[in-house]
């Protein structure tokens, strides 16, 4: 059974969202994404400065059997990038909560607190979600 | 690595398994300095009443690091290596989709006569009857198989194929003034090829899903078609080893959204003199010259992917095509078209008339069947493949559309075994190398979890897809005894399983070496 | 068999096919031949289409191809394998591959090759598609080439490059040099990549370094179409101007592959390490096995596509294998020294070919700039009958640029490689002479 933080936010592409004190937010992929993909090879992660969308591909993880394409859960502008990953993208395999993080975002609205946005899943719904899936 | 190396030594062989022969160093280690193949270099000749400087700046800086070896190093390196390959004259090679079967060499013979070796591909056509009789009829042929209107033989291989067919589709709408339709329907289980080549020409690929009986699921088909809709790519039979049976009730759903249909001819092995795509309601299709009709994979290729076309996509083929004039004198005289010929045409999508020696290979290998040999190409396909899914289902594979008749091809599945012992399609696969069998292909459709898509093709006789089944009930009483044995195999080849993971995250994809030569300073050649 | 699968004839396996679509009688296929009436029938095609002598060349060339080539890489384990996707039962293919891969980097002066592209055309035509997703800064998809670039290269990355926004500009040549000319370009508008042909269609040296400065002053990448061969003495485009080229791609047909009128031959494409995951093909790699002994496999498939599928950097799929493994023979037999020779033969040949024809009155060479084993000429009369006569006299006496290159008026392209001797050259000018009506007292060097 893979791990899914209580405090975190997810979604259905299987992202997770945290709300960082200075009003920014974190983003990475769920250890049960992790697990489906397999050992991470390259993971290629947008320029710093760039706006996103909300739904919009910003990512590519790649593992040796697959590519996915990560989706920005919310409009925000990338405000950093891990870059550690360029050298250990096998970061995100081992700790995909912590160092294994993909970008920082600058949300677009100023109130877009993640629970506002009806795209996103709470721990428990993302739980069920991806048992399901 | 100074010297080959013994295989094996570190890991047990279970009892029974084939062994190859050992690694083989890189050429680059045979290298020793001033040491080369001196009957093959030319004389440089020099006169007197004309030179030919390259200037100082546009000189090469230092040698290529090219191996300086003997002419015996040369063919003893490259023969020990052709060692380490499986292939079908070694092996059975039942890859599904890749329809690997024997080709008679004396395709190989004919295509390698001096004529056709030496001939320019700008040569004029009154030095070239010869040749372009050969592709002219060859053209005929593949009508006839088809039931298609026009054929062109220049794209290089299947997925150029595909894009001449995707790009002749584009060309037709927007030809009517249609331009919204982008959008092309492919089926959750078609070839990668099939979406990629529809991002390629511009359009956008979308799945279709596939019902539970194999066939496409009309009623998502429905849903999916509309002004969008530039057309389809299907497959039949299609990937998973199954005829689409209400293939005509497809053709009528997509024309009727105003959207044409293309046949990826991979599968045609299957259906060869029995059924015509073009009867079928395509518009438009390729030909996989090196699965059909004889040219082996070399490793990779070369292979050929001619398109043929309905009436309505004539004007759109690619170039050059082989036409015929009727001479005054009651000759035929071969000639390429041109532009000038075809003024609607998409263009060009070889550098010459393309794979010419495949094209030729092909040619002899229709001479040699006839009609009745193309017939019994699909027959025999069929009849293995049957058998073979019958006799593994015996041994207690699972068919993954047991209610279905295979065409040439079938699946199994193995997600029971992957769920109760942890044993995967994939080391099944290795295993199956021990025992001296080629691998079916795996994880291809990715709609069946732990898949293996077997294909034995006509040209394997019952004794050996016999011993096949023998292999695979061995196996799976291993699985259920040993699984840790099938999780480690293979033991018995040149190299243990691979770690893809490290070559992907670590790429080593040239020699770093220095031989000799990178480290002497550049001097030119006496006299120059 | 039958009887397993509870049928009486093959044909009710064919059950689920309607009947409606049952094919009755090919028409236009007959019976079958046996091998020994095939084999006739072929060699009577084979040799209707005679031997003639050889001075054309247009971006394929005839070379000397060593006897171990063929007969090495039509081995059956080599010929009849499949694409080495198992690769522990595929390590001949693999290490070929990586050998190869490491001799034209080194040859190009790249640091990474991948397992070929269909042919030199489509090679060009994957190289501009990848350098628009390579060149993130560039926002034009706006791809420079001098219209001294192969005309076919031109027109298939037109055709491939169709479906994509991508546009192309084609700069002139200088009239007296046959060079690219700079100053036609616009000094700041957005360039994707410029292509640069190394010798270029005219057979003319381009001046690389300038090219490659200027483009990557621009914020463009360079995009190299290089002759293999003349790598033995041309700058590797690794090391043109300050940076180098980004991607290097050519026909391969020169080494080790037959003329075999138009295919198969290969492309090759090598390019920077940075630029790898947009790089089109198969790619083969060394890595460990279970055992930590190194072994080989293909490698970074997640931009291919069956894996990437809609996403994938090209569709190609099948590739021109068993011509690389030609081209891997050549490269081992010929060594640093042989290729050198071949490409300084080749440029003697053909010097001596200019110096020959041009001496005839009515013939004279158009461009001053130094060549490699092209050479345009110009003749005072259209060249077409001229080249039917000549062909009529067993000699390939060159491309007619008229169709082409209308702007030149009567020219002719003309190679000489290292397969033509003295004799060989004398034999066309006493021809071309004989046709001209021209006098061949000058001829005499």
């Amino acid at each position: 059974m893979s791990r899914i933080p209580p405090e975190l936010k997810y979604t259905r592409s299987h992202e997770w969202l945290r709300s960082l004190p200075d009003g920014s937010v974190e983003i990475g992929i769920s250890d049960h994404a992790q697990e489906e993909l397999g050992d991470l090879v390259f993971i290629e992660l947008p320029q710093v400065g760039r706006r996103l969308a909300s739904g919009e591909a910003c990512a590519v993880v790649e593992s040796v059997k697959a590519a996915s394409d990560i989706y920005a859960p919310i409009a925000g502008t990338v405000l950093a990038t891990n870059e550690q990953l360029a050298q250990a993208p096998e970061l995100v395999n081992r700790d995909p909560y912590g160092s294994g993080w993909l970008m920082r975002l600058k949300p677009t609205q100023a109130q877009s607190e993640p629970q506002g946005n009806t795209g996103l899943l709470s721990a428990q719904d993302y739980s069920t979600f991806a048992e399901e899936g | 690595m100074s010297a080959p190396d013994q295989a094996g030594a570190a890991s047990a062989v279970p009892a029974g398994t084939a062994r190859l022969p050992p690694r083989e160093k890189l050429i680059f280690e045979y290298s020793r300095s001033g040491r080369g193949a001196r009957t093959q270099w030319p004389e440089v000749p020099a006169g007197a009443a004309w030179t030919c400087e390259i200037p100082a700046a546009l000189r090469r800086k230092s040698r290529a690091a090219l191996p300086e070896v003997s002419e015996l190093d040369v063919v003893r390196h490259y023969t020990r290596l052709s060692q380490l390959n499986f292939s079908i004259d070694t092996h059975f090679y039942p890859l599904g989709s890749c329809t690997m079967k024997y080709n008679p060499k004396v395709c190989n013979a004919a295509a390698l006569l001096p004529g056709f070796l030496a001939r320019h591909p700008l040569a004029p056509a009154e030095l070239g009857q010869g040749f372009l009789a050969c592709l002219y009829e060859l053209q005929e042929m593949l009508k006839a198989i088809t039931g298609m209107r026009g054929v062109a033989l220049s794209p290089l291989a299947g997925a150029q194929g595909e894009f001449a067919g995707v790009a002749m589709i584009r060309a037709y709408h927007r030809a009517r003034g249609d331009e919204g339709r982008n959008e092309i329907l492919v089926p959750q289980a078609a070839h990668g090829t099939n979406p990629a080549t529809a991002s390629m020409c511009g359009a956008v690929a979308r799945e279709i899903a596939i019902g539970p009986d194999g066939d496409v699921d009309l009623a998502a088909l429905s849903a999916a078609l509309g002004p969008r809709t530039a057309g389809i790519m299907l497959t039949n039979p299609s990937t998973l080893g199954v005829f689409e049976r209400r293939i005509t009730e497809v053709a009528r759903l997509v024309h009727a959204a105003g959207g044409l249909l293309y046949y990826d001819g991979a599968n045609l092995n299957a259906l060869l003199g029995k059924v015509r795509p073009g009867d079928m309601g395509f518009d438009v299709m390729h030909v996989n010259l090196h699965k059909t009709f004889s040219t082996p994979h070399g490793g990779g290729g070369p292979g050929a992917g001619p398109v043929g076309v309905s009436e309505r996509l004539l004007p759109y083929l690619p170039l050059p095509i082989v036409g015929r004039d009727a001479g005054a004198d009651g000759v035929s005289h071969f000639r390429w078209l041109v532009e000038a010929d075809l003024p609607h045409s998409i263009g060009r999508l070889a550098g010459f008339g393309g794979n010419a020696g495949v094209l030729l290979r092909a040619y002899v290998y229709m001479r040699l069947l006839g009609q009745a040999g193309m017939r019994r190409v699909a027959e025999y396909a069929t009849l293995n493949a049957n058998y073979l899914s019958a006799r593994l289902q015996r041994v207690g594979y699972e068919a993954a559309y047991p209610q279905r008749r295979a065409s040439h091809e079938f699946i199994l599945t193995l997600r029971r075994q992957a769920h109760e012992l942890g044993v995967t399609a994939m080391d099944v696969a290795k295993r199956l190398l021990d025992l001296g069998f080629h691998a079916p292909t795996t994880y291809f459709p990715q709609l069946v979890s732990e898949c293996l898509l077997i294909e034995p093709t006509e040209t394997e006789s019952k004794e050996t897809l016999d011993a096949f089944t023998e292999a695979m009930a061995r196996i799976l009483a291993e699985a259920q005894q040993d699984p840790q044995r099938l999780q480690r195999a293979p033991y018995s080849l040149p190299v243990r399983r691979l770690d893809d993971v490290r070559a992907a995250r670590e790429p080593d994809l040239a020699y770093r070496g220095v031989p000799a030569a990178q480290a002497e300073p550049f001097v030119s050649l006496p006299g120059q | 068999m039958l009887a397993l699968l509870g049928v009486r004839e093959i044909e009710a396996l064919f059950d689920e096919i309607p009947a409606a679509l049952r094919a009755g009688e090919l028409v236009g296929i007959g019976p079958g031949l046996s091998e020994q009436q095939v084999m006739q029938l072929m060699r009577e095609r084979a040799e209707a289409d005679g031997a003639p002598l050889c001075f054309l060349g247009a971006g394929a060339y005839e070379h000397h191809i060593p006897a171990p080539v063929w007969s090495t890489i039509t081995r059956g384990e080599f010929y009849t394998a499949y694409t080495p996707y198992q690769a522990e039962a595929s390590q001949g293919t693999l290490q070929s591959i990586y050998e190869y891969q490491s001799m034209l980097a080194s040859l190009t002066g790249m640091q990474v090759a991948n397992a070929s592209m269909y042919d030199g055309a489509s090679a060009v035509a994957e190289a501009c598609l990848m350098a628009v997703r390579a060149n993130r800064r560039s926002q034009s998809a706006r791809i420079l080439w001098p219209s001294a670039l192969h005309p076919h290269y031109r027109q298939v990355a037109r055709t491939m490059a169709g479906g994509q926004a991508l546009s192309f500009q084609s700069l002139d040549y200088d009239p007296v040099s046959g060079q690219c000319v700079l100053s036609q370009l616009p000094p700041d508008e957005d360039v994707t990549a410029l292509v640069i042909a190394q010798p270029n269609f005219f057979g003319v040296l381009e001046d690389v370094d300038a090219l490659t400065d200027w483009a990557h002053a621009r914020g463009a990448l360079v995009i190299a179409v290089v002759n293999p061969i003349s790598l033995a003495v041309l700058s590797a485009p690794g090391q043109w101007g300050s940076r180098g080229a980004d991607i290097v791609v050519g026909e391969g047909q020169p080494l080790g592959c037959p003329l075999s009128s138009g295919g198969p031959y290969f492309g090759f494409m090598a390019t920077r390490m940075r630029f790898v995951r947009q790089m089109p093909g198969r790619i083969a790699g060394r890595t460990l096995d279970l055992d930590g002994r190194p072994g080989f496999t293909l490698t970074l498939q997640a931009r291919e596509q069956h894996i990437r599928r809609a996403k994938a950097t090209s569709n190609i799929c099948t590739n021109q294998g068993l011509l690389m493994m030609a081209g891997t023979l050549y490269l081992a037999l010929m060594g640093p020294e042989g290729l050198e020779r071949v490409a300084r033969a080749c440029m003697a040949r053909t010097a001596e070919l200019v110096h020959a024809l041009s001496a005839l009155s009515g013939v004279r060479a158009v461009f001053s700039g130094a060549r490699f084993h092209e050479a345009v000429l110009q003749l005072d009369r259209p060249v077409g009958p001229v080249l039917q006569a000549l062909a009529a006299r067993g000699i390939l006496g060159g491309l007619d640029l008229s169709t082409h290159y209308p702007e030149l008026g009567a020219t002719l392209l003309v190679c000489a490689t290292e397969m033509r001797s003295s004799e060989h050259i004398e034999r066309y000018a006493r021809v071309l002479s004989e046709l001209l009506g021209a006098p061949r007292a000058a001829v005499s060097a």
